[in-house]
């Protein structure tokens, strides 16, 4: 078992940013984390990597909508709307 | 009472089409008042196809939920008290119409957060855990190039990509904006296993995204 004090191996850090970046990563580990990123450049890029990727999705956006899938939703809507 | 007056809300552009600047607030108002621009957006907006897909065997029983969903916002529009968003109030009359509709076959499967395995392959690590074939760091212009739709495109493909739970978190979590607890409660989820399937879900999107950039000039 590994102490919670112990330094990180990069294969360990690499599981701990999704966390880190969502501010859920326990104290203890979130402080044996930034110690390791410090001294790690390939770690700090994994780190970049991942936040920039999170960036993206983000701006992904819905798929597209068919156009026949609208308008059938849209007649719907205007249907409702004029029988109340 | 729903009226038939449909006042336009103003349009802007992007880049990416056409894209209303307007908050969901606006659009909810205007919805009130019968108007269908403002339905139609909303539609572009959260059409949940995806979310349903998580629940139903096929796009076409995704496709239907979604609609039966469109119809009861339809319907209950005006019981809509805006205590949560319109997406999270949207998605729960979609998990709850895939739910209750009898075609959510998908739920049978075990959700097993470890079976994926490591966040980054093994033989990128040397014997002591350090990296071996380290990551290549993203540049400066990374920011700049993320609307670029090269990365867009490899973002979106990567999600397509990844297996039900890892698609339907990272979907609800990375692309809505919803927070975890929110996913935990849509897809039935402890919060200790969305943060886990996302981890893996963000590192196999990662890893693609990685490995297109690699292959595109910066």
């Amino acid at each position: 078992m590994k102490l919670l004090s112990s330094p990180l191996v990069c294969r360990d850090a690499v599981e701990l940013v999704s966390d880190y970046l969502d501010g859920t990563l326990p104290r203890r580990q979130r402080r044996r984390l930034e110690k390791h990123l410090a001294g790690c450049d390939a770690c700090t890029a994994y780190l970049d990597q991942m936040r920039a990727t999170i960036a993206a999705s983000g701006k992904v956006g819905p798929d597209d909508l068919p156009s026949d899938v609208l308008e059938g939703l849209v007649d719907l809507f205007r249907q409702y709307r004029d029988d109340n | 009472m729903i009226q038939s007056s449909d006042s336009h809300p103003r349009y802007s552009a992007n880049s990416g089409g056409t894209v209303l600047l307007v908050d969901d607030a606006a659009l909810l108002d205007n919805l009130l008042g019968g108007g269908e621009t403002a339905f139609s957006e909303l539609v572009r907006r959260y059409h949940p196809v995806k979310v349903a897909r998580y629940y139903v065997g096929s796009v076409a029983s995704a496709e239907d939920v979604a609609q039966d969903t469109w119809i009861a916002v339809i319907k209950g529009i005006e019981k809509f008290e805006q205590r949560s968003s319109f997406k999270t109030w949207l998605l729960r009359i979609c998990v709850n119409r895939a739910r209750t509709s009898g075609v959510k076959e998908h739920r049978s499967i075990p959700v097993d957060p470890n079976e994926s395995g490591p966040s980054v392959a093994a033989h990128r690590f040397d014997q002591g855990g350090f990296w071996s074939d380290p990551p290549v760091p993203f540049t400066d212009a990374v920011d700049a190039r993320l609307d670029n739709a090269v990365i867009l495109d490899a973002v979106r493909h990567a999600i397509d990509t990844l297996g039900e739970p890892q698609q339907a978190v990272v979907t609800l979590r990375d692309v809505e904006g919803l927070s975890t607890q929110e996913v935990a409660t849509l897809l039935g989820l402890s919060e200790a296993n969305v943060r886990v399937i996302l981890h893996r879900g963000r590192a196999r999107v990662r890893e693609i995204v990685e490995e297109t950039m690699k292959g595109t000039k910066i």
